[in-house]
């Protein structure tokens, strides 16, 4: 149905390059209202840091335009506006938890970052002008992501940060190769399921209403399920491993349409997660958090209790419906204010209504990240479209899930607003992709030069 | 800074968020209720025809579907330009399939009707349930079979 309205605008189109220009600039000047917001919250007056932050973001994300608007014209109008919004929104806070904990929280260099991270926004438009270059790079990338994950295990270069194992420093600098390893996953399993779907949707037999596979066809599910449990225990990190199992599945469905995959995939996860949580007490440790999080001799624990989700559901409880009102709240009471639980800080200020708006605007990327894999002409881009979405997705969900207490807590970045530099290159690659797929899919189709129509003129 | 003015400030600056969202979801209402910029130039031109723009002659398909295989649910305007289906990567369906041929068919427009051509593929292209054997043209709903992909045309 929308597929329907979306097409019909190819031909008089709707780039919507004005809207698009219109809707950055509010995002922008939405993020300064909010540093002003949070100065007149603290001390009573607007923040001197605010023009620079203002505008330091406003001409990055100028500059994004301009490369979005000469590389891929055709590109949806709404995705960088709405990831403007959510990383501006995440230097406020994280420059509001500066000014409660100066020592761990730094606005200044995740400024940084997002400029660098819009700079590898612009480099992959730039260099990947056919995003079905990747197609052809499959297992490469199928390499590229298991080396990438395996990475922080070697000796040397891996290190160990607060329990998990998922850190490679490099000169000064600790990178988590994990996280670029997902974008090179899910450029596997795309290219993957392209070539092997039919056998996975086709063969097989049917009991009662569902219809299983063969048993040889579930290697790949179990190799991927051996991967990410391997994740689980050899680094430590629930969160990764269950986005990585997650997105399998999830893409499996999508290119196979069979529900049995998703109840074995499902099957397989839960079985995992159990016995990991009987053998490996750090895993066990969540579970128990989960069930019971407000139990005294939990909280009291000194490390792996219920200290840090109770003093963040103690924030969003606070913050109530409205919120404190931004600079008003105390994220200096919540444990990794400004990573993991940048969420529950965010929920303290901004209220209920805040968090509903913040969950929308990351609805709404995904939305036109589904879209694009509808609207796609191509199987190959059409999973491609569909998993970048989901797994963005599914780690806003594993997150806020994870500090409101629905699912166990793991340690997963809130994408574009947790500080961090990997995790917000990797997404503003992911947002690159999505871009120039989008850009693929919405270009109106290639003009015929003659009558006959046989030769035809492709735009690049 | 009174806590009323704050209190004023922190309201706004929800209510602006929100207002955010919703211009966001305007832009895309084009998608989800069918193309304001349709709906323009209906308008712009004046007298009669309001609600079919361009007013292609009645019962001229306008857009190409795919109803059936790994593709269903796939639409392509058409426009005057012929439409390519096969495997190849250039093609305006590209199809991932076995039975399709790389430059499998195509579907062009000829005084007013779409007429489909098999380009010479390997396993065939069928109209309704003969096979198309030389350039046929194509009536609404009329089920076209390529390989396991089915396409049809829809106004």
């Amino acid at each position: 149905m929308s597929a329907v309205d979306a097409a019909e605008a190819i031909p008089m189109t709707a780039k919507r390059r004005g809207a698009q220009l219109v809707m950055l600039a509010f995002a922008v000047a939405i993020v300064m209202v909010a540093y002003a917001n949070v100065g007149l919250g603290k001390d009573g007056k607007v923040p001197a840091g605010m023009l620079t932050y203002g505008l330091g973001l406003g001409g990055v994300m100028l500059a994004a335009y301009l490369v979005l608007a000469r590389f891929a014209p055709w590109a949806d109008p709404l995705v960088l506006p709405l990831v403007t919004l959510v990383n501006g929104l995440g230097l406020v806070m994280i420059y509001r938890i500066e000014q409660a904990v100066p020592k761990l929280a730094s606005a200044s260099t995740q400024l940084f970052w997002t400029a660098l991270g819009v700079v590898m926004f612009s480099v992959t438009l730039i260099v990947l002008r056919d995003h079905r270059a990747l197609q052809r790079m499959t297992y490469t990338a199928g390499f590229v992501g298991l080396g990438l994950l395996i990475l922080p295990l070697l000796p040397f270069v891996g290190r160990e940060i607060n329990g998990a194992r998922i850190w490679v420093s490099v000169g000064g600098f600790s990178i988590q190769p994990g996280e670029f390893a997902k974008l090179a996953l899910v450029i596997f399993f795309a290219g993957y399921l392209v070539a092997k779907r039919d056998v996975l949707a086709l063969a097989g037999r049917r009991l009662l209403f569902i219809d299983l596979p063969r048993a040889r066809d579930l290697g790949p599910v179990l190799i991927t399920w051996v991967v990410s449990v391997g994740v689980l225990v050899l680094e430590k990190d629930l969160g990764t491993s269950l986005l990585l199992f997650g997105a399998f599945i999830a893409m499996l469905y999508i290119a196979t349409q069979r529900t049995s995959w998703v109840l074995i995939g499902l099957l397989l996860f839960i079985g995992g997660a159990g016995v990991a949580g009987a053998l490996f007490s750090h895993v066990g440790a969540r579970f128990q958090v989960w069930l019971d999080p407000s139990s005294q001799a939990l909280y009291d624990l000194p490390f792996g209790g219920s200290y840090q989700l109770m003093q963040g559901l103690f924030g969003m409880g606070s913050g109530g419906i409205l919120g404190t009102g931004l600079g008003q709240g105390h994220p200096d009471l919540i444990p990794l204010s400004f990573s993991d639980f940048i969420f529950s800080a965010t929920g303290e200020e901004l209220g209920l209504t805040g968090l509903m708006a913040l969950l929308m605007v990351y609805a709404l990327v995904v939305e036109r990240g589904l879209r694009t894999a509808v609207a796609a002409r191509d199987p190959f881009s059409k999973l491609l479209a569909g998993g970048l979405s989901f797994i963005l997705a599914w780690q806003v969900f594993i997150i806020v899930g994870g500090v409101t207490n629905l699912i166990p807590l793991t340690g997963l970045v809130t994408p574009f607003m947790s500080q961090g530099g990997s995790a917000l290159l990797a997404n503003w690659i992911l947002i690159a992709l999505l871009v120039r797929m989008s850009d693929a899919a919405r270009r109106p189709p290639p003009q015929a030069i003659q009558d006959e129509g046989l030769t035809q003129v492709f735009k690049r | 800074m009174s806590e009323l003015t704050l209190l004023l400030i922190r309201l706004a600056f929800l209510a602006v968020l929100w207002f955010f969202v919703i211009a966001a979801v305007g832009v895309i209402r084009t998608d989800l209720f069918g193309s304001r910029t349709a709906a323009q130039v209906a308008v712009r031109k004046p007298a009669k025809p309001s609600r079919q723009p361009a007013k292609p002659k009645k019962g001229e398909p306008r857009q190409l579907v795919v109803t059936g295989g790994p593709l269903q649910g796939t639409i392509i305007n058409l426009t005057e330009t012929p439409i390519t289906i096969g495997r190849a990567n250039d093609a305006t369906l590209v199809l991932s399939d076995d039975y399709a041929s790389s430059r499998h068919a195509r579907l062009f427009p000829q005084d007013g009707q779409w007429i489909v051509e098999d380009l010479g593929s390997t396993n065939g292209t069928y109209l309704d349930r003969s096979k198309v054997t030389r350039p046929t043209p194509v009536h609404l709903g009329q089920p076209i079979r390529i390989g396991k992909t089915v396409i049809e045309l829809r106004k």
